[in-house]
């Protein structure tokens, strides 16, 4: 069990220093939100939908740029923060030993994982205020149930930023992603309900989708920008909350046999 | 006075096989202590022990009064650490290396740039403030370190190789800066591959090899106790040399091609072997603690 001792707000000093390195790179981070949704509504509204038709979708018939618009919102806070604590963390704990600096601090290790968790969903909650703009001026958005995007994001940030680290917990080299990347993020970035309903599976393969965490978001995503879903958001965001708890805690164990030798 | 480091029996275990075998000793405050030993002997094993990073096996490990298994949080922020391996944050400014750091001790944001200003002035960085950590010379990264293990004003410094790489110029500039501190009354333990480093700065100090301790004492006492005052290397040893020095009892190391005697102080034997085997090639030096690391840890080559 984790002695809730080793947690304390200073956490939130390695959630600035991550803030502080981001100021300095933050306008080319700023472009990717901001075109990328521009490019997927150009390709798949103006180039694919009219060969889809409809999509129907929690008893709502949609035209199928504004199906899949919000899922866009997802997909980039799954990206964002699933990237964020895989690569960019495993860079700053193997190769710039910015942890065992961090550990000769009154600081505890699960105070930096902490912090590092929380800062990916924190550049996923920006990302996603970001596509929200855009897609709200484009009018897939509807306000002002469209702002609790950002609450979503930030609960989908968690979730996919601690089942992140907890792979970078246990993956020797980082190379190894691609690992998880093939088996888990692609199949669910799919498969999640983002770009066809889930409706559309197969009966069998429909509660393995319910299993994804992107599922979930997803249907946040939806239910907030077209005030419709398939689940109750309360659900999902329950879903979101136990995935981040059970993972969070899997990655802390991780890292502690990884680190503390 | 009360210690300010108590290491009973400390024991450290990788995988069955102990790293820290069994050491034991006690630092006071203000001393200057070495911690010497061959590559692998378990100098950083030790230290990462000290700071809270590797739990201990097995012992009993006290600082300022507490034990660190269970207070590590308050020893941590009175300690300074400066790690053998760069954790400098290459994300950031010389400066910011400072600042960023002070606020993992929750310094207050004004009081942290008040002492990285003077920390970087210390260290003559001032300068490089605005520099990427990348940009440093291996001497100005050192000497960054070494500030930043300073930003919270530690009552310890804990130092892992901080001249290992270093040019003479660098080294000499870091040394001058530990002498400083030391005047200062800060306590500090290092460990270090350089002899003359550990005598001139240490008070005190431990060899250790293999996880154990081998000797402990004030340097100049463990030169006359392991090496004696008067040391004659001798090139070319013959027989009769080798045979002299057996006969009269006289600490010997023997290097095959060249034969390093040891005689005690103000004897007849230093006279003796200086008129009847000094013919050619003789070196005449006093006894360094160099003498005393390679004699009781050996000189074969580590791993
Ligand atoms: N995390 C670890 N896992 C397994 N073995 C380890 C680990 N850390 C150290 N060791 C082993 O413990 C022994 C002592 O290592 P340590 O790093 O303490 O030596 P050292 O005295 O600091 O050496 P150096 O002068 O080379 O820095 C070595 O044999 C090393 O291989
Ligand atoms: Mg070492």
């Amino acid at each position: 069990m984790i002695d809730y001792r080793v947690f304390s707000l200073r956490f939130l000093k390695v959630w600035e220093r991550n803030l502080v390195t981001y100021r300095r790179i933050w306008k080319v981070n700023f472009i990717t939100p901001l075109l990328e949704p521009l490019l997927y509504i150009l390709a798949f509204g103006l180039g694919f939908s009219g060969m889809i038709g409809d999509v129907k979708y929690a008893g709502l018939v949609l035209d199928y740029t504004r199906f899949m618009a919000p899922a866009l919102i997802a997909t980039a806070v799954m990206w964002n923060a699933f990237f964020e604590t895989t690569y960019a963390s495993f860079v700053r704990m193997y190769y710039q030993k910015t942890f065992d600096g961090m550990l000769a601090t009154p600081l505890s290790l699960e105070e930096i994982i902490l912090a590092e968790i929380v800062w990916s969903a924190t550049k996923a909650v920006g990302a996603a205020a970001i596509m929200m703009t855009v897609l709200g001026f484009l009018g897939f958005v509807a306000f002002p149930s469209g702002l609790m995007l950002l609450p979503v994001a930030l609960l989908g940030g968690l979730a996919l930023g601690a089942i992140g680290m907890f792979f970078t917990g246990i993956t020797p080299t980082i190379d190894m992603f691609n690992l998880p990347i093939f088996l888990f993020i692609t199949p669910m970035f799919l498969f999640s309900g983002t770009f066809f309903p889930v409706s559309n599976l197969p009966v069998w393969a429909q509660p393995m989708a319910l299993a994804f965490p992107l599922y979930h978001l997803v249907e946040m995503t939806r239910c907030f920008a077209l005030g419709a879903s398939d689940t109750h958001p309360l659900l999902s965001g329950l879903y979101l909350l136990l995935f981040f708890l059970v993972f969070g805690a899997l990655a802390l164990r991780a890292m502690r046999r990884r680190l503390i030798t | 006075m009360n210690a300010l480091i108590e290491a009973r029996n400390l024991i450290k275990t990788y995988n069955g096989v102990a790293a820290v075998n069994d050491i034991s000793f006690t630092v006071s405050p203000g001393e200057f202590f070495g911690l010497l030993g061959p590559n692998g002997a378990g100098k950083t094993t030790t230290i990462r022990m000290l700071y809270g990073f590797s739990p201990l096996s097995q012992g009993r490990l006290t600082l300022f009064g507490q034990n660190i298994t269970t207070h590590w949080r308050a020893i941590k922020n009175r300690l300074g650490v400066c790690q053998q391996d760069n954790t400098l944050d290459p994300d950031l400014t010389v400066e910011q290396n400072l600042l960023i750091y002070a606020g993992y001790f929750l310094i207050p944001a004004a009081e942290a740039r008040d002492r990285a200003a003077e920390l970087l002035d210390f260290f003559a960085l001032g300068h490089r403030k605005d520099a990427k950590v990348m940009e440093l010379s291996g001497g100005m990264a050192r000497r960054l370190i070494l500030a930043r293990a300073l930003v919270n004003r530690p009552e310890l410094l804990i130092l892992d190789e901080p001249t290992t790489g270093l040019d003479p110029q660098s080294r000499h500039q870091v040394w001058e800066k530990l002498a400083a501190l030391k005047k200062r009354g800060l306590t500090v333990l290092l460990t270090t591959h350089y002899m003359e480093e550990a005598a001139s700065l240490c008070d005190r100090l431990m060899i250790i090899d293999h996880g154990r301790i081998l000797v402990e004492g004030a340097p100049d006492d463990l030169i006359s106790r392991h090496a004696g005052r008067q040391v004659i290397e001798i090139d070319g040893a013959d027989v009769a040399l080798r045979a002299f020095v057996a006969e009269n009892g006289i600490e010997m190391d023997d290097l095959g091609e060249k034969v390093i005697v040891y005689t005690p102080e103000a004897s007849d034997l230093h006279r003796v072997i200086q008129e009847k085997f000094c013919t050619e090639r003789c070196t005449f030096r006093n006894g360094t603690l160099e003498d005393v690391f390679l004699r009781l840890t050996g000189r074969e080559l580590r791993e």
